[in-house]
């Protein structure tokens, strides 16, 4: 199941038992989560989350269809701030600073947290205002500045060959998996230094998934990545490491390969397996 | 008589009162059309649109004013009623479940069913009587009104159908929500809103009722919106109510120019839509 990929550079293994021992105020990552509740009113749907996501890395986060990863990666950037009656009780730190404190910029913190979507979500605008268009909204006039931070960003998400003739044409007349790289594009342009991506590949079709892969891949060099996906072969080819989601808790979390090979957790095992999910 | 025959039957005696049902409402249109292109098309010439109107015996002459007029009023109402009515249309959108965004709604829908000259009599105590004044800007006030509930509406609607995920999107690379709403999301329902501003003008171009007091008519060449003005409709009506055949063959003429009005209107924002959409979408 494992592949070449999913080695762990560094030797790092942030297993759930050394992390439950660590103090709270202790920083073991980019991102850390500690006992983190998330209601949808009255309904309770993440239960006490903590994580350690490290920096550079890519963690993937698996399990059930309802069973909240989707809801917790959108907790990361505050995107669900936009639901009505929702609201995370808990702690999520960036850099070591509460991003559920009072006084959080959203505006500020959704610049340094990427978003990508499930379903690819160009606006109707060229392929070129689609790229620019985080930097425009952050005050970007330059158009010098607007038009290299456009290419380099294509360049990133491995766009810019097939788009760099035909800028000024809309975003929509793009392929479905071009789109998805258009939104990477996006987000990467703003200079994030976390990437989530929410089912990134979900619709695509099979090459064009291996090329947001391999993406992935390229962009953990530069970001932290956290990536929710229902394709299991996908969270062993591109994380390093993998947090197994069950119900609204973490059920597991650790080295990717670990995860894969030998779970601690019998759940764990059982869903990797194909045995439910 | 079987069951699958007597089925068969009423199937085939229900298409046929609908198809019936869909020509006797297509016949009026019809037969007003044939009517005024028949009356109206050879009453039409060149000097229909460049002259005066000339005084009663005089042969000929034409409605330059009016069609002038007529133009000046509608533009005025877009001025009061796009902005006003697409801001609207967004607070809906953006807020739709409060209270608020409720009594909007239903207000919006009562003065969409107020009788026109209601409106122009509100207009009339709204803007001529404080001047004691007709004019232009007083029509455009009524004809605004009119609009404005027809233009709350579309948008509203449209605002609401851009995919969910574009606002994402927007908000994800660090927009505010009005930042959002005003660089995609309105952009993207544009095409659409742009339609319901365009029906609405043309719906608006044919009131005559609420322009018999507020903009009056004019005889002359007016472009002052402080001054009354001329209009095709209350021109078609004057003339239409006079005893005089060149005055009547001229109504005909303002009668079927009107409508080619509203055709040509209907057809620009079905032409602006799809320039627009093939802009957007491929």
């Amino acid at each position: 199941m494992t592949t070449a990929l999913s080695t762990t550079p560094g030797g790092l293994t942030t297993g759930r038992s050394t992390m439950t021992t660590t103090p709270t105020t202790a920083r073991l990552g980019k991102i850390t989560v500690r006992h983190f509740d998330f209601y949808y009113g009255e309904a309770k749907v993440l239960h006490g989350i903590d994580l350690d996501i490290p920096e550079r890395q890519v963690t993937a986060l698996i399990g059930p269809s309802g069973c909240g990863k989707s809801t917790f990666v959108r907790s990361i950037n505050r995107m669900n701030d936009i639901i009505p009656e929702a609201r995370g009780e808990g702690v999520i730190e960036i850099d070591g600073k509460n991003i559920y404190a009072g006084g959080t910029d959203v505006v500020e913190l959704r610049r340094r947290v990427g978003m990508v979507f499930q379903k690819s979500n160009p606006f109707p605008k060229s392929i070129y205002d689609n790229v620019a268009y985080g930097l425009k909204i952050g005050g970007t006039r330059n158009k010098r500045a607007l038009n290299d931070a456009v290419e380099k960003s294509l360049q990133r998400a491995a766009l810019w060959e097939e788009v760099k003739d035909r800028l000024q044409e809309s975003a929509l007349a793009l392929s479905g998996g071009q789109q998805q790289r258009l939104c990477i594009a996006r987000a990467l342009a703003v200079d994030p230094e976390i990437l989530l991506m929410d089912e990134p590949a979900s619709a695509l079709d099979p090459i064009a998934t291996t090329k947001i892969e391999e993406l992935i891949w390229e962009l953990k060099e530069n970001y932290t990545i956290v990536i929710v996906t229902h394709n299991m072969q996908q969270a062993a080819r591109v994380s390093d490491l993998t947090a197994f989601f069950m119900l609204g808790k973490v059920i597991e979390f650790g080295d990717t390969k670990k995860i894969f090979m030998n779970p601690r957790e019998k759940m764990t095992e059982d869903y990797v397996t194909g045995r439910f999910g | 008589m079987s069951y699958a025959t007597r089925r068969r039957i009423i199937s085939r005696v229900a298409e046929a009162l609908c198809a019936l049902a869909v020509l006797l409402a297509l016949l009026p249109l019809g037969m007003i059309l044939f009517y005024v292109i028949k009356e109206g098309g050879s009453a039409l010439n060149l000097a229909f649109f460049t002259q005066m109107p000339k005084p009663v015996g005089e042969p000929g002459g034409g409605m330059a004013n009016a069609i002038v007029g007529t133009l000046i009023l509608i533009g005025l109402a877009a001025l009061f009623a796009v902005p006003i009515g697409c801001m609207c249309g967004i607070h809906l959108s953006e807020y739709p479940a409060t209270r608020f965004s409720y009594t909007v709604r239903f207000a919006a829908d009562v003065l969409n069913g107020v009788p026109s000259i209601v409106v122009g009599i509100f207009a009339y105590g709204l803007v001529v009587l404080p001047v004691k004044r007709f004019s232009a800007i007083a029509g455009g006030v009524a004809l605004g009104i009119l609009m404005l509930p027809i233009v709350v509406r579309t948008t509203e609607e449209l605002l609401r159908l851009v995919p969910p995920g574009l606002r994402e999107g927007a908000l994800a690379l660090g927009a505010t929500r009005s930042r959002s709403v005003f660089s995609v999301i309105l952009p993207a329902a544009l095409p659409g809103i742009l339609t319901g501003i365009l029906v609405a003008l043309a719906r608006v171009a044919g009131e005559t009722a609420p322009l018999l007091f507020t903009a009056f008519n004019n005889r002359y060449w007016s472009t002052n919106i402080a001054q009354p003005i001329a209009s095709l409709t209350v021109q078609v009506f004057t003339y239409a109510i006079s005893p005089y055949d060149d005055w009547h063959r001229q109504a005909w003429a303002g009668a079927f120019l009107l409508v080619m009005i509203i055709l040509a209107l209907s057809i620009s924002a079905r032409v602006a839509v799809r320039r627009l959409e093939r802009m957007n979408r491929v």
